[in-house]
């Protein structure tokens, strides 16, 4: 089992016709993602590797029953996709863009809401079960099918921790880079609780960054709702206030935002904190005692 | 990107927000001359791209030609928290009866737009926020509808009694959310706003930041850029696709992602030493991009040893260690070089790396850690 995505899950791509956009769908097309369709305005009747290409999502869901869309659209023109697919129905929106003006995204969230549609992003790498399902850009050959779930804010330091896990023999479940924006779709806590619904998911691991409160609010989240384990790491202990640390979300305002007060707050929750990558598989056999399956 | 005072004063006049006179000046002479138009008190106003400006000395309310030429001789050139004044401006001195807090933010937890309104205005907004959280009213605003002349009276009404002034706050607050949309703000804030004794409602500060997302939009905005050196450099790199902000320690970085990046400064610190920067080149293992990225580091005088730390994922490590190679070439490299591979084709980038001279290789990011902190300390 996982979450979010599995066999069952149909992906369109919006931007298959760009270099990235094609490049991306070979890629989960290869590790057997059932990519049903493509979304490029003006090339519908073409195809990408097989994949048909339509003019609209709403074209593409019709003729594929399309359910999950992924979004490699520029930045400029990123949330106005978001929306689109939305409208057409689609109920999981993976963000892959970087860039996107916040107010743009802000616009398209009570769209999202209205239709009842998730977002993952933006400015993430998507998200994969393994041995299931890929919708995202993260390197397949890292990751192994286990019983661990990962939530992560950021895009290279999530496949750090992942490799350390594999290479120490624990699997995933799902893995989800959900951005490194300050306005996003999905947020630790959904993602939490969906993990803790997961009859194949005993741990979880959670890797946040300086900036904003979501940490703070997942902590106090996990002591009330959740009774799997979940380790958790922080990126940024040694970043300076005022100054955005690459992602637009890491940023330490007025002194809120730190490391410290984050590292704090999870600790008070009963949740592990690692202080380097290399920690986490440690913490996370501990955690899951007889659960750990090599 | 934040702009100055001025500068977000001469928005707000563009959208009828109504401001006080004032005048740019950079030099005592100027600050006299704005004086003498006025003919009476005025008040001195560092433009600096940071808070605090009043506790520091950078604020002066002048009833006197002297008191001016006394002001302005100690505002201009003077620090504020590390940066030097270089301009000032001029205003006439207002007879204040009244000042609230007014602030528009983009929301992380709200995921919109937030109003924010507060009687104790004029004091940092942080300070009422960590000691009085309950003394700002905070209201988000519908993104589809925006925000409408009734929602912002109906929140003046709960710091102010007066009719009048609510409807003229109102008023502003309208025009402030257009600034803040069509402008792409991150902040748009008005600490105080104030009623002065003619009954009349001012923006008397003004602060606003853009998003950096959105800087396509808006290619004027490079004009009202007001650059620290460091930022400068930072500018520079995102021209080149890097993300770099320089720090003060000795161990240089170069590292592909940001949480990454920020993990292996982490490292650094956990290890007992001190990164030199946040430097993260992206995606490609595009030679120039390491070339580029090189060129910060050894352009810090600051930085003793260098931490190269790759992990590979659609980007290969062999394609890397070949950019690397190719940039050794190409610069001379005069201090330590340690540098850590993982993930794809991470054994093939070391093999390519094995016979270099100038690397130090490494295989975990503590091993990493531990080794360039050792070779700054033999520098």
């Amino acid at each position: 089992m996982s979450i979010l995505i599995n066999k069952d899950t149909k992906l369109v791509v919006q931007g298959i016709t760009g270099r990235d956009g094609g490049f991306h769908t070979l890629k989960m097309k290869e590790y057997g993602t059932n990519v049903v369709a493509g979304v490029s305005p003006g090339k519908e009747g073409t195809n990408v590797d097989g994949i048909p290409v339509f003019n609209t999502v709403e074209n593409a869901v019709k003729a594929t029953g399309a359910n999950t869309s992924i979004v490699f659209v520029p930045a400029p023109f990123a949330a106005d996709a978001v929306a689109e697919a939305a409208e057409a129905g689609i109920k999981l929106i993976i963000a892959i863009s970087e860039g996107i003006p916040t107010v743009d995204v802000i616009r398209i969230t009570p769209i999202l809401e209205k239709y009842g549609a998730k977002m993952i992003g933006p400015n993430c790498p998507g998200l994969i079960s393994p041995g299931k399902s890929l919708a995202g850009i993260l390197p397949t050959n890292i990751f192994k099918e286990g019983n661990v779930g990962l939530i992560s804010r950021s895009g290279t330091l999530t496949y750090e921790m992942v490799n350390q896990l594999t290479t120490n023999g624990i699997g995933q479940s799902t893995c989800i880079g959900i951005g490194g924006d300050p306005i996003i779709g999905l947020h630790y806590i959904e993602l939490l609780a969906m993990f803790e619904a997961d009859i194949h998911t005993d741990a979880i691991v959670l890797c946040g960054e300086i900036g904003g409160d979501a940490e703070e609010q997942a902590a106090a989240f996990i002591k009330e709702n959740i009774t799997k384990p979940v380790v958790a790491f922080i990126a940024g202990q040694s970043a300076p206030p005022g100054k955005r640390m690459g992602h637009a979300g890491a940023l330490i305002t007025s002194g809120s935002g730190t490391a410290i007060e984050k590292i704090k707050a999870f600790e008070a929750a009963g949740v592990k904190v690692a202080k380097e990558p290399a920690e986490i598989p440690i913490l996370v056999k501990k955690a899951l005692g007889d659960k750990w399956q090599a | 990107m934040k702009i100055h005072e001025y500068q977000a004063k001469e928005i707000f006049a563009e959208y009828q927000i109504p401001v006080q006179t004032f005048f740019v000046c950079k030099t005592v002479d100027e600050v006299v001359n704005a004086f003498d138009k006025f003919g009476g008190p005025v008040v001195v106003k560092a433009q600096v791209l940071v808070g605090g400006r009043g506790k520091a000395g950078g604020i002066k309310f002048c009833d006197s030609k002297e008191k001016a030429i006394e002001a302005a001789t100690s505002i201009i050139g003077m620090d504020i928290k590390g940066l030097t004044v270089e301009t000032v401006i001029v205003c006439s001195a207002v007879d204040i009866a009244d000042e609230i807090y007014v602030g528009l933010i983009t929301d992380r937890n709200t995921k919109s737009v937030l109003l924010m309104v507060s009687a104790e205005g004029g004091v940092e907004i942080e300070e009422v926020a960590k000691t009085n959280p309950e003394k700002i009213i905070k209201i988000p605003i519908d993104p589809q509808i925006g925000l409408l002349p009734h929602q912002a009276r109906n929140v003046f009404f709960k710091v102010m009694k007066n009719g009048n002034h609510v409807r003229q706050a109102a008023d502003i607050l309208v025009k402030l959310y257009k600034v803040f949309i069509e402008k792409d703000c991150s902040l748009a804030e008005i600490n105080p706003l104030v009623i002065d004794k003619n009954d009349k409602v001012i923006a008397l500060d003004a602060k606003v930041n853009f998003d950096d997302n959105a800087m396509f939009r808006h290619p004027d905005y490079e004009a009202l850029a007001d650059y620290t050196d460091d930022e400068k450099l930072e500018v520079e790199a995102n021209e080149r696709g890097l993300s770099y902000v320089k720090l003060d320690g000795e161990i240089g970085c170069m590292v592909n992602g940001a949480g990454l990046a920020m993990a292996t400064m982490d490292m650094i610190n956990l290890y007992g030493g001190t990164p030199a920067n946040f430097l993260d080149i992206g995606g490609s293992s595009n030679p120039q991009k390491v070339i580029h990225a090189m060129e910060y580091l050894m352009n810090d005088k600051n930085v003793k040893a260098v931490l190269i730390n790759i992990f590979g994922g659609i980007t290969r490590c062999d394609d890397v260690a070949r950019g690397l190679l190719e940039a050794f070439k190409q610069m001379d490299v005069k201090m330590p070089v340690v540098i850590r591979l993982s993930g794809t084709n991470a054994k093939e980038g070391k093999e390519l790396l094995k016979n270099s001279k100038e690397l130090i290789t490494a295989d975990t990011m503590a091993e990493a850690a531990k080794k360039v902190i050792e070779a700054a300390k033999n520098v």
